[in-house]
């Protein structure tokens, strides 16, 4: 009988442990909540994947592709999905988890208005069709995603009115001088930078206020601009989705899923890659796909001759790390009113005074809501420095019925 | 006596605290997490009079009364919500239930209200059709627990209680020693940490019975009784084996809360897929609009239970200076005011208001020593 290896999360991390996984002969199963493969970056596009991936698109492999499908949680032998059939339990042999991130948010003055939105968020609702030629768009938070977004809106027409970078220059000159190490990184980058070479750029700068009546028209920065903007785009730095890990009982450190060179976490069976393992972009999220995929079927020839790439992949995720820092001065943002749960509505006040996390969210039902804490605990986690709680099934909100499994 | 240390800051342990502390003993709680965050955390925090015996009857009714003026100035603080029950008949078996149910409720002055099956319907809708009646319990009510237990401790530090965050290994003679090397003195110990108090007294009659339940997001106008199957406690008090019994509760934002299963012996978090399933189907099957309701959470509890359902109130057969207050089950939010008022009663040697014999601890287990 063949190995069962399910792959969670279709994008450029679960794509590249798929072509891998799928030179031996692994009974393999991707899965992706959304109806395109792809991932944060390549979806809605195939011809921005490297064409090796691209025949995974078109699904002529023996994978099987369960798209529309969430994986809403596990135990020891099974993945429990949400599907567009209903619940469906998984048995697997091995897991590759390959979900991703998500963007933090801090809560400033303001942040709750509308079209104060995550710059990956508005990425993805630009690419979806929300016209944006001549508005007036403030980027603004840190690292390498401002630029990278920045541009493309002003691609599509946007006037964007500034990158607001919160880290020092001196930082960001080192990063830069990082990349002739990374070449591919530097084609990008140059890229950018051309398209957005009219465009202001403030390093040491952050939001201080986002006003408006109704929606943002105003952007106050801490070097005393005020910016009058019709969309606010913010991304603080990007968070791993490790609620499934967690769930499957991984080891996580410093927030992020701790792994092996073979790409295995603390549990056996169990392989993390992609941003999941610290955020490193699509590079990183390949060679480790690749590795995770090779690994997880037997093949440790082929997984051991990307060693090289996936140090040098590492080695940036650290420079990235280290180089796009979150200042303390963030930490101070926030006023007494400020919501910090947008959910429940819970202020900067009300949690000021509360011992834990788990107090907190006991007490104030922070983090209780629809989002679970998908936002506000990692915020809650930089402001207050409190430690995570445990992770509740379903990591997903689903329906009663989706609940409601066929016995085992 | 003029000191106590309570262990365990539960809804129990606090409310222990502020029967001591009003009393003018220099109380120190001690508490391993955060206040309200164990059993009093997960649970459901219906506050009900529950007639499985006169004693329990009694325990549950008496708590209720303490609820009720304990809430009257602040009702917001604590979330509380005066639902009331009703209970929910599927057949002529059941239907028979409700008549000596009503019985019972009525002989203790408890207002309640036989509904046939048009009534029943006119009062929640909601319900599936084919049911025979149910039995209304206008007076029940709901909490929100671990904001409740927080309460009870503001009140109590009012009057001078301590609060400790640690970890209590071991009981000795009037001390307790933490984890971290502290000893702590007082002329009395109260053990009122819950399904844990057999980690420090394993001779206590008290097994693990682990709940399961789930959050929706809201749906204000779904339910407006908490609904329970008039089978629960026939199916919720199987002394062996797992069991789910429909137990349904709108919280007054609108949430609903889906209970309700028991397992014996399980105190780990994982939920149990299959025993969910279970409990979901028969929540679908009694209001059939749950199945697209969708839901946040699901979490697990654990439930200390006794032999016979009631909790130990009162001084260690065996050690003096020892109190216990343990083994609430199911019903340990109704139940924290009452018996931590009848604790006090023996610690303070003030005459209580029911008969304690039944409450008395009993039971001890021997050979575990
Ligand atoms: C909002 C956002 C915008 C970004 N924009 C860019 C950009 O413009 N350029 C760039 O270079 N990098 C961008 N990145 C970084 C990007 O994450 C990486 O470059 C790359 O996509 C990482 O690949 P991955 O496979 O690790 O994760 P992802 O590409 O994020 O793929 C994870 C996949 O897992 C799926 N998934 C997650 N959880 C579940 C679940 N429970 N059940 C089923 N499926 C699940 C998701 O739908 C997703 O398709 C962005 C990141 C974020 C968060
Ligand atoms: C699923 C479920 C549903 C329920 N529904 C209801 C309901 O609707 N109505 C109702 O009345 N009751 C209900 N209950 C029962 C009720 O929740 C419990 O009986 C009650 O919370 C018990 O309170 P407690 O203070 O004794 O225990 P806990 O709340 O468990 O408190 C014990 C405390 O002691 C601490 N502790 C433990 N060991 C130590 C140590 N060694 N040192 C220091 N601190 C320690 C813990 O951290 C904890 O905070 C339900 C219970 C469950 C599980």
């Amino acid at each position: 009988m063949s190995l069962n290896l399910v792959i969670v999360g279709a994008g450029p991390a679960g794509l590249a442990a798929a072509w891998s996984a799928s030179q031996s002969k692994a009974n393999v199963t991707l899965i992706d909540q959304y109806d395109q493969a792809g991932g944060q970056i390549w979806r809605g596009g195939t011809h921005a994947a490297p064409k090796r991936y691209q025949h995974l698109f078109a699904q002529q492999t023996e994978l099987r592709y369960l798209n529309k499908t969430h994986v809403i949680g596990a135990n020891a032998d099974h993945l429990f999905l949400a599907t567009p059939n209903g619940p469906q339990q998984l048995a697997f042999d091995r897991v590759i988890l390959a979900n991703g991130a998500r963007e933090l948010f801090l809560p400033f003055p303001g942040w709750t208005l509308p079209k104060v939105l995550g710059v990956g968020g508005l990425q993805a609702l630009v690419k979806g069709g929300l016209p944006i030629a001549g508005k007036n768009v403030v980027v603004a938070g840190s690292g390498p995603l401002l630029v990278a977004v920045a541009s493309q809106l002003k691609q599509r027409g946007a006037i964007v009115k500034a990158v607001v970078e919160q880290a020092p220059l001196g930082q960001l000159l080192r990063f830069g001088r990082s990349l002739a190490g990374y070449p591919s990184k530097i084609g990008q980058a140059a890229q950018s930078i051309a398209m957005l070479r009219n465009t202001p750029f403030y390093p040491n700068t952050w939001v201080v206020a986002a006003e408006g009546a109704g929606a943002v028209q105003q952007v106050r920065l801490s070097n005393h601009h005020s910016i009058e903007c019709d969309y606010l785009a913010c991304s603080w730095s990007l968070i791993a989705n490790t609620e499934l890990a967690q769930q499957l009982g991984c080891k996580l450190e410093h927030s992020f899923v701790l792994v092996d060179r073979g790409q295995q976490t603390s549990v056996n069976h169990i392989y993390a890659a992609g941003e999941l393992t610290g955020i490193g972009g699509e590079d990183k999220a390949i060679v480790e796909g690749q590795i995770a995929g090779f690994a997880a079927t037997g093949n440790y020839q082929a997984a051991s001759q990307l060693a090289h790439k996936q140090a040098q992949a590492r080695q940036f995720s650290q420079q990235l790390a280290t180089s796009f820092a979150l200042r303390p001065e963030l930490r101070q943002l926030a006023q007494a009113n400020t919501l910090v749960c947008r959910c429940e509505d819970v202020t900067f006040e009300q949690l000021q005074n509360q011992p834990s996390w788990r107090s907190a969210k006991l007490q104030t039902r922070c983090g209780m809501g629809v989002c679970q804490g998908r936002v506000c605990s990692s915020a809650t986690q930089y402001l207050f420095g409190w430690g995570q709680d445990s992770v509740r099934f379903p990591i997903h909100p689903v329906s009663v019925a989706d609940l409601v499994m066929e016995s085992v | 006596m003029s000191s106590a240390i309570i262990v365990g800051g539960g809804i129990v342990g606090c409310a222990v605290a502020l029967e001591l502390a009003q009393a003018g003993v220099q109380v120190t709680l001690i508490e391993r997490d955060c206040l309200g965050s164990g059993a009093t955390a997960a649970g459901m925090g219906h506050i009900v009079v529950m007639d499985e015996g006169e004693a329990q009857l009694k325990l549950t009714l008496y708590g209720q009364q303490l609820w009720q003026t304990l809430t009257a100035a602040h009702p917001q603080r604590h979330e509380y919500h005066e639902c009331g029950t009703l209970w929910v008949a599927t057949d002529a078996e059941e239907w028979q239930l409700v008549a000596e149910k009503a019985a019972v409720y009525r002989q203790h002055l408890i207002p309640c209200e036989i509904l046939d099956a048009a009534a029943l319907y006119a009062h929640e809708p909601a319900l599936r059709a084919g049911l025979v009646g149910g039995l209304l319990v206008p007076n029940d009510s709901v909490v929100y627990p671990p904001k409740s237990a927080v309460y009870l401790w503001q009140q109590a530090e009012k009057h001078a209680a301590k609060l400790v965050y640690g970890e209590v290994r071991s009981i000795q003679a009037n001390a307790v020693q933490l984890s971290d090397g502290r000893q702590l003195h007082a002329d009395a110990i109260v053990i009122a940490n819950g399904q844990r108090c057999i980690e420090l007294l394993p001779e206590l009659p008290i097994r693990a019975k682990r709940g399961q339940l789930v959050i929706t997001e809201r749906y204000p106008n779904l339910i407006k009784h908490q609904l329970v199957e008039l089978s629960y406690i026939k199916n919720a008090h199987a002394s062996s084996g797992d069991s789910v019994a429909f137990n349904l509760q709108p919280r007054p934002n609108g949430q609903l809360l889906i209970g309700s299963s028991r397992q014996f012996d399980r105190t780990d978090r994982q939920i149990d897929q299959q025993l969910l399933s279970t409990m979901l189907r028969k929540a679908i099957d009694y209001v059939p609009a749950l199945a697209d309701v969708r839901c946040l959470r699901t979490w697990t509890g654990v439930r200390a239970a006794s032999p016979d359902g009631l909790p130990l109130i009162g001084q260690h057969p065996e050690q003096a200076g020892l109190w216990l207050n343990v083994g609430h089950e199911g019903l340990g939010i109704t139940t924290a005011l009452s018996s931590a008022r009848l604790l006090a009663d023996q610690m303070l040697h003030r005459p209580a208001a029911l008969d304690l014999q039944p409450y008395l601890p009993r039971g001890l287990q021997q050979e575990q020593r």
